[in-house]
């Protein structure tokens, strides 16, 4: 095999137009799983870690940008007042795990478990990839073709994810058999828009790609509207239409059973989950963070 | 390939297989067996190391992602003729029972301590989250680590 350990994404992007077959390797988490347990032989390799260009987190009035390469540990860190970055980023593995896992492998790994991905479908975010001589942006739902599925191509390397910042608090639950080193079993995120009075509802781990909810965030927006929440933070809910809207998360998922739980607990779940963050997302309010 | 890294303080090479984990060269090339080898997938964290500074599972970095980087062991911990606090408080409070886990036990829980040197319950707790063992409950190991953070803050005073 070879290996290559280019220091900066320059070289980096040479190599891949070189070398398509080329894998890259950037916190190992899920790669060096295949690796030590013989399912993968790349013929290459090439290690991404040190590429200054892809851990960058930087952020102006517009656009937030985060590099493929930024770890959990650091979103952790860099979006403390983002509920659902932190959050979601909190549940990944362990401190060991989230030292090395970063964003840009839960987009290549494409799981519909991936823990950051319902946040940056939440986000709207694109996915930014680069090739000797350009880039291009793919919307997330564009780049997330299928189980473990995306639009990558094999001279290209995943350069980060942009999203414009919204206003409003936001919150992230996942459901699984622990709080630690846990798949997700079901997974959703929930972002509310106080500047254009929207809701963003996405889920994990119940569909074959990460999903948005639509029929979820228009009632859950209309449930806000009636009760005058978005300004009254005590505002109470109607509980009627709150049941109306864990029924539309659980008919707008298609879960699956398998071997970390059936597809009618799942189901379950995501109207626990919405309902949560919903109820989360609420409280966090008065703190007047935004994403 | 050949690999040259800083292993506690001391510039090693080796020639190594390149599809190699930092763990099995660790291991079988370097000839430091302290850190484990049991899941192989980040689950146990029996192989928990310093890459440059921050708490990584050496199974899950590619040797070759350590060329020209430090790492540390728990080698590195005590000395010919001490132990580490930590590991001292491990003895003390039977926090080793078959003591497959115990070395990356001992490296989260340095790791937590200078980060945290009075550390709640919780904490403790999320820090040893990546740390598997399946002999003692875990209760004498969190015992560990509060005595641990008792003796070293002690031993500032001290100081």
């Amino acid at each position: 095999m070879d290996v290559f350990i280019p220091e900066g994404l320059e070289e980096a992007l040479e190599i891949k137009s070189r070398r398509p077959d080329c894998v890259p390797i950037a916190g190992g988490t899920d790669l060096m799983v295949e690796l030590n347990f013989g399912r993968r032989h790349p013929g290459a390799m090439m290690d991404i870690s040190r590429i200054a260009d892809l851990r960058g987190v930087r952020a102006d009035d517009d656009a937030i940008f985060v590099g493929a390469g930024v770890t959990y540990t650091t979103l952790i860190e860099r979006f403390a007042s983002v509920a659902a970055v932190a959050g979601a980023s909190r549940t990944v593995g362990s401190p060991q795990i989230r030292n090395r896992a970063t964003i840009g492998g839960n987009l290549a790994t494409a799981s519909p478990a991936g823990d950051a991905l319902p946040v940056l479908a939440c986000l709207d975010a694109e996915v930014i990839l680069g090739r000797k001589g350009g880039t291009r942006n793919l919307p997330w739902h564009a780049f997330l073709t299928g189980p473990k599925a995306n639009a990558l191509d094999p001279d290209e390397l995943i350069l980060g994810v942009s999203w414009r910042p919204t206003s409003g608090p936001s919150a992230f639950s996942k459901v699984g058999t622990r709080n630690a080193m846990v798949i997700a079993v079901a997974s959703l995120c929930l972002v509310l828009d106080e500047a254009r009075r929207s809701v963003r509802i996405a889920a994990g781990s119940v569909a074959p790609t990460v999903i948005r909810l639509p029929a979820a965030e228009e009632a859950t927006r209309d449930l806000l509207d009636a009760a005058d929440a978005w300004d009254d933070p005590d505002a109470v809910l109607d509980e009627t239409k709150l049941a109306e809207i864990r029924g539309l998360v659980q008919a707008g998922v298609s879960p699956i059973d398998d071997h970390r739980a059936t597809a009618a607990y799942r189901r379950h779940t995501c109207g626990v989950l919405v309902e949560r963050a919903l109820r989360w997302a609420l409280e966090e309010r008065s703190a007047g963070s935004g994403a | 390939m050949q690999l040259r890294l800083r292993v506690n303080e001391e510039v090693m090479e080796a020639d190594v297989w390149e599809g190699s984990s930092l763990l099995h060269v660790l291991r079988e090339d370097l000839h430091l067996p302290g850190s484990k080898n049991a899941c192989e997938q980040g689950e146990c964290g029996s192989c928990s190391v310093w890459l440059d500074d921050e708490l990584v599972c050496s199974c899950l970095v590619l040797g070759a992602q350590a060329q020209d980087r430090a790492v540390r062991t728990v080698e590195s911990l005590a000395s010919r003729t001490e132990l580490h606090p930590v590991q001292e408080a491990f003895v003390r409070t039977g926090a080793v029972q078959c003591g497959f886990c115990t070395p990356g036990a001992v490296v989260a829980t340095v790791e937590l301590l200078l980060k945290d040197p009075s550390p709640s319950d919780d904490a403790i707790k999320e820090a040893l989250s990546g740390n598997l063992c399946r002999c003692t409950g875990y209760a004498k190991i969190i015992d560990a680590v509060r005595l641990a953070a008792a003796d070293l803050s002690q031993a500032r005073l001290d100081g």
